[in-house]
């Protein structure tokens, strides 16, 4: 623990009466400033993390602390944490000044103040005409901004957002994810952000924590959870990959499709039965004798920046191939990858235990001069 | 063709407003110009506007408004309490239920309750009070009230609270409101609709309530409704009963037009 922790999980649960645990025993810590993402599909536990972290929920066991200080019995309000939520919860009642103002004036500012603070946040989300507008002539976008407007002018240390792009269409929602990262750089606060999407969640974070059945499975920056996920469920979340059964026979081969090959991983026992990832962006094609694998073309659709190419090879694997040239469906290719693109991952690894053999491989790597 | 066949369906619903709703108005405002000899005249409304009916409306208004907030004051937190239960609806039938007792029937029973030799009595003696005089008091008629009006004043405001999006409350701690003030400042405001539609089902019966000034307030309290009724059936001054009807009528609409929802987005 560093001073520059901000909030700490410690063996948190949680769990509603009887039922399964919707977040089960997990521990973390977030660094000030940065921007998190909690990626995982719906049900994960995700949003169950950031309404323990905002206190709207109560843990069943374990410790939270925010800024060093056990927060597990102190009630939402008193918590220096905002939240931006999914459907904006913007009260209908009130206009955008004064939906903007509703923190301020809880806390008793006085009007001149809260004037000034609110115009302020207002113009930080570049909507300072709106201060007079009903929240029911605000469109998605905009009730976006005066929800996150609402949020900052509290200025909390810590902003939660609860998948707040999900309302929006696909051009919007591509635009105000520059914005809130640029938001992030200029305010300079630690950013939770909750996500089932996992393009927003590796254009955006600086780390992703990816969740699934109420556990954290892989954290670490975006390349590095893409590169090397953990394990099948972290490498079919994020991206699309090919994953495929093998035995690691020794250290740089593996034997996969009824071949050996060269690879960079390193650290299994000997003939370990393995899963072996390949990115089909790393697929490139080629002619049959070229390429390592021989691939009777499936099916092929466009998908504008290239095309997905499905086939199988010969013991009836399926590959899934990116690439911006073009092939014919029915005829066979080659495919072609780098050691590099072999990704080979041990079955049933904990984060701990990956952690450890990456961090033994970079040792050697170092001490080999790479 | 279409419309046509679409307002063929509209016939029973016309004939029925024509017949049970607007003959009835249009009569009583013809009755109010006819004095009790028979002749037409402006008499009634004179009469109307003498310190005698004047200080019954105002009593009747006052009355009213005793009763709605009384009932209100019950209502509110009583619903409140109900969307939190577990088996919310069933606790709102078990409520409601009571309002399906003939209002005479309940009329008598407090009778008996609040009598000289009733339960209520009874349990004054146990605490050491005494017997005191509970029937034909202001205490007894807003009380018996109250009790009858209750349910019609939680179902609006039940509904209210019941639609309300939990995340308002959740954003509304969130910003730091205490649960006091996210009472105060978010659920009332949103539930304010509810809470008119709830005035307006007891304050405008209230205003006319007859029968249970005569049987719990024993003809103390005289409102409108008891003029009313007392003109038409034991005076026979059809003309003045119709005027002071007029008058209600009024009042409601005024009312109906102030506490009337108005559209809002969202």
């Amino acid at each position: 623990m560093s001073t520059s922790t901000i909030i700490r999980f410690e063996n948190v649960t949680k769990q509603y009466d009887n039922d399964a645990a919707v977040l089960d025993n997990v521990s973390f810590e977030m660094e000030r400033g940065k921007f998190y993402t909690l990626l995982g599909p719906s049900g994960c536990g995700k949003t169950t993390i950031l309404r323990l972290i905002s206190g709207l929920v109560e843990a069943s066991h374990g410790k939270i602390y925010i800024n060093d200080k056990l927060v597990n019995d102190v009630p939402a309000n008193k918590r220096q944490v905002n939240t931006v939520f999914q459907d904006y919860a913007l009260f209908p009642h009130l206009n955008v000044f004064e939906n903007v103002a509703f923190g301020l004036r809880v806390k008793k500012l006085k009007n001149a103040d809260i004037q000034k603070k609110v115009q302020e946040a207002l113009r930080f989300v570049n909507l300072e005409a709106y201060e007079n507008r009903e929240i029911s002539e605000m469109s998605g976008g905009q009730r976006q901004r005066v929800a996150i407007a609402r949020a900052i002018v509290n200025e909390p240390e810590v902003l939660l957002l609860d998948e707040p792009l999900s309302a929006l269409d696909l051009k919007l929602r591509t635009e105000m994810q520059y914005e809130l990262r640029e938001l992030q750089r200029r305010l300079g606060i630690t950013f939770v952000f909750v996500t089932h999407d996992q393009e927003e969640a590796l254009a955006m974070s600086d780390e992703i924590f990816v969740i699934n059945k109420g556990k954290i499975q892989q954290r670490g920056v975006p390349t590095d959870i893409y590169d090397e996920p953990i394990n099948r469920f972290v490498a079919d979340f994020i991206g699309e990959s090919n994953i495929i059964q093998g035995k690691m026979l020794r250290d740089f081969v593996v034997q996969f499709d009824g071949k050996e090959f060269e690879c960079v991983d390193q650290g299994f026992n000997p003939n370990e039965s393995v899963e072996v990832v390949i990115r089909p962006e790393d697929l490139e094609i080629t002619t049959k004798e070229k390429g390592h694998l021989k691939v009777k073309v499936d099916s092929q659709l466009f998908r504008g920046v290239h095309y997905e190419i499905c086939g199988y090879d010969e013991n009836g694997n399926e590959w899934i191939v990116h690439s911006t040239k073009k092939a014919v469906v029915g005829e066979e290719i080659g495919l072609y990858f780098e050691p590099e693109a072999i990704h080979v991952m041990r079955l049933g690894e904990t984060e701990e235990e990956f952690d450890a053999r990456l961090e033994a491989y970079d040792d050697q790597g170092v001490e080999n001069g790479n | 063709m279409e419309t046509r066949s679409r307002n063929l369906y509209l016939i029973p619903y016309v004939l029925w407003i024509a017949l049970f709703v607007i003959t009835p108005i249009l009569l009583i405002v013809y009755y109010s110009f006819i004095d009790i000899h028979g002749n037409f005249s402006l008499i009634n409304y004179q009469k109307f506007f003498t310190p005698v009916y004047l200080k019954m409306t105002l009593s009747s208004f006052w009355y009213a408004f005793l009763i709605t907030a009384f009932t209100l004051i019950v209502a509110y937190p009583t619903a409140f309490l109900l969307t939190k239960t577990k088996y919310k609806h069933l606790w709102l039938l078990l409520i409601i239920v009571p309002s399906w007792i003939n209002l005479l029937l309940k009329a008598y029973a407090f009778l008996g309750i609040f009598g000289t030799f009733g339960f209520a009595n009874a349990m004054l003696e146990v605490f050491g009070i005494g017997t005191k005089q509970i029937l034909f008091t202001d205490f007894s008629f807003i009380f018996v009230s109250v009790y009858i009006f209750i349910p019609f004043m939680i179902l609006p405001i039940f509904n209210a609270l019941d639609k309300l999006n939990p995340t308002f409350v959740d954003a509304s701690r969130d910003l730091g409101a205490s649960g006091w003030t996210t009472f105060w400042k978010v659920i009332v405001p949103l539930t304010i609709d509810g809470v008119k539609s709830g005035c307006q089902v007891v304050f405008i019966p209230a205003l006319s309530l007859f029968m249970l000034t005569r049987l719990i307030a024993g003809n103390r309290v005289i409102t409108l409704g008891t003029a009313v009724e007392q003109h038409f059936l034991v005076t026979q001054d059809w003309g003045m009963g119709s005027t002071i009807a007029v008058f209600l009528v009024i009042i409601m609409a005024v009312i109906m037009f102030f506490t009337g929802n108005r559209k809002r987005g969202l």
